[in-house]
């Protein structure tokens, strides 16, 4: 793949928080199109890259989004004050107005993440957690993105919604071409949805398609303990 | 009073009502209040210097505005210390500086002469405020939820931080005339905490803050007359009885 083809290149890219350091020397690169799962232990710095990518956070190296790239991110979990009369409608809007988005728009993410319009009339401070997610996915979809950030998009969200969610991702990639960066916790979703992996442990990294990668020792090296995961044939 | 200063008092308290609600909303509260203080010292160095006090106020906040603002991206707690430890000390600088009759309109207010310049600086800056925050409430909502969703939705976060900011020292610069040093976060503070009580999404929050300050300031000024008191601190009382009325609402 070209330079040019590629939708994120990444090249010598290092975090650090005073001593600690959480990425060193990193290096990947995503095609348009891909589905790129990022995996480890907690604390390998998944969510830091995230917060690197959107570039949240000082680095060094670099990180290069190809021109037109519109991300939509969807963080991991939002302290949100309970008595805030911001409601779900409100915060669809303001994304829709700085996109020059239409009320139609909201009303169409509102039916992908399978909210109802009343519901979105909510304070957000109120909505329960899987609720929330759904809106931000919403939220995410107003601003009409060509990328998505996902860190851990099912965490909290209840089994059907999870479900809802993981086949809205991987319909809006056919239908659109979308290009997802994921961060998940759960190998059967790794494997039944990724083109590839990266997994991070300790400052070290391995990238590469799940079912050549993800090897038991690769597994056993990454968690310091033994992977109980056994893929079966499909 | 004149109408021109009725008029001046209520421009000041929209504009007061509408930066309330995105101090509340950022837990900016008790940033808004030390801030007011710092206007003290430019008070001082104004008066010695024979040039309007209100210049020398300006000239202080906005530099207040300016540490909050680089202050920010440090760590939450040590924020707070500095903040506390720097603007406590203005005051007592700024009150060794400012002595007598002048101390006391700096601290709460007072009523003097509205000239002309005053008048239309005034003016202006209440005209600038409200539309600086009502056109750029989307970006402010986004970026109060989610700095990190902010940045991905293409919001310049640092800049738009620093112009709040700006904002809201430019507002507490305007208040000072009537509430003081000591007052003006009050107004600031008071009108936006009972809007958040009563209103159910974003706008109504605005519109009730905003009539909720213009509401104090004239009862205020209206009292002031009539008791032969001093403005300011009749219009935060007023502001806290509408406070504790919100309080007998109960939410859902």
């Amino acid at each position: 793949m070209s330079p040019s083809e590629l939708v994120l290149e990444v090249s010598h890219l290092s975090v650090r928080f005073g001593n600690v350091s959480v990425l060193r020397d990193l290096s990947f690169r995503v095609g348009p199109g891909a589905s790129l799962a990022i995996i480890g232990p907690n604390g390998a710095g998944k969510t830091v890259l995230f917060k690197a990518l959107i570039g949240a956070i000082p680095y060094d190296g670099e990180v290069r989004w190809a021109p037109g790239s519109r991300i939509g991110y969807l963080p991991q979990k939002l302290d949100l004050e309970r008595d805030v009369p911001i409601t779900g409608l409100d915060f669809l809007r303001a994304r829709a107005t700085l996109a020059g988005r239409s009320d139609t728009d909201i009303a169409r993410a509102l039916a992908l993440v399978g909210i109802a319009r009343d519901g979105a009339a909510h304070p957000i401070g109120t909505m329960s957690g899987g609720y929330f997610q759904r809106l931000l996915m919403a939220f995410a979809l107003v601003g009409d993105p060509n990328v998505l950030l996902l860190d851990e998009p099912t965490a909290g969200v209840d089994e059907p919604g999870q479900e809802r969610l993981n086949e809205l991702v991987r319909r809006l990639q056919q239908e659109q071409g979308l290009t997802v960066l994921f961060i998940s916790h759960d190998l059967s979703v790794v494997y039944h949805y990724a083109t590839e992996v990266l997994c991070l442990s300790r400052g070290q990294a391995w990238i590469g398609p799940p079912r050549t990668i993800l090897t038991p020792d690769l597994l056993e090296t990454m968690y310091g303990t033994p992977v109980g995961y056994h893929l079966h044939d499909q | 009073m004149t109408s021109e200063a009725l008029i001046l008092s209520m421009a000041m308290a929209v504009a007061a009502g509408l930066a309330g609600c995105f101090a509340v909303m950022r837990r900016l509260s008790l940033a808004a209040d030390p801030l007011s203080h710092i206007a003290l010292p430019g008070i001082g160095v104004a008066l010695a210097l024979h040039i309007h006090p209100l210049f020398g106020a300006v000239v202080m906040l906005l530099f207040g505005a300016l540490l909050v603002w680089g202050l920010e991206t440090q760590a939450r707690e040590a924020t707070e210390t500095i903040i506390g430890v720097v603007f406590s000390v203005a005051l007592a600088v700024g009150s060794l500086m400012t002595s007598g009759e002048e101390l006391l309109e700096a601290l709460f207010g007072g009523a003097g002469s509205l000239n002309p310049s005053e008048l239309g600086f005034g003016l202006l800056a209440a005209g600038g405020i409200v539309l600086f925050l009502v056109t750029q409430r989307h970006r402010l909502v986004i970026l109060l939820v989610s700095p990190d969703l902010a940045r991905t939705a293409g919001i310049g976060v640092r800049r738009l931080e620093l112009l709040y900011l700006l904002t809201l020292a430019l507002t507490i610069a305007l208040g000072l005339r009537y509430l003081g040093v000591l007052l003006m976060g009050a107004l600031i503070i008071i009108p936006a905490v009972t809007a958040k009580r009563l209103a159910r999404n974003l706008n109504e929050m605005l519109l009730w803050a905003a009539a909720l300050a213009v509401l104090a300031t004239v009862s205020g000024i209206w009292l002031a007359a009539r008791l032969g008191r001093e403005t300011g601190p009749l219009i935060v009382i007023v502001a806290a009885g509408g406070f504790l009325l919100s309080l007998w609402r109960r939410r859902d």
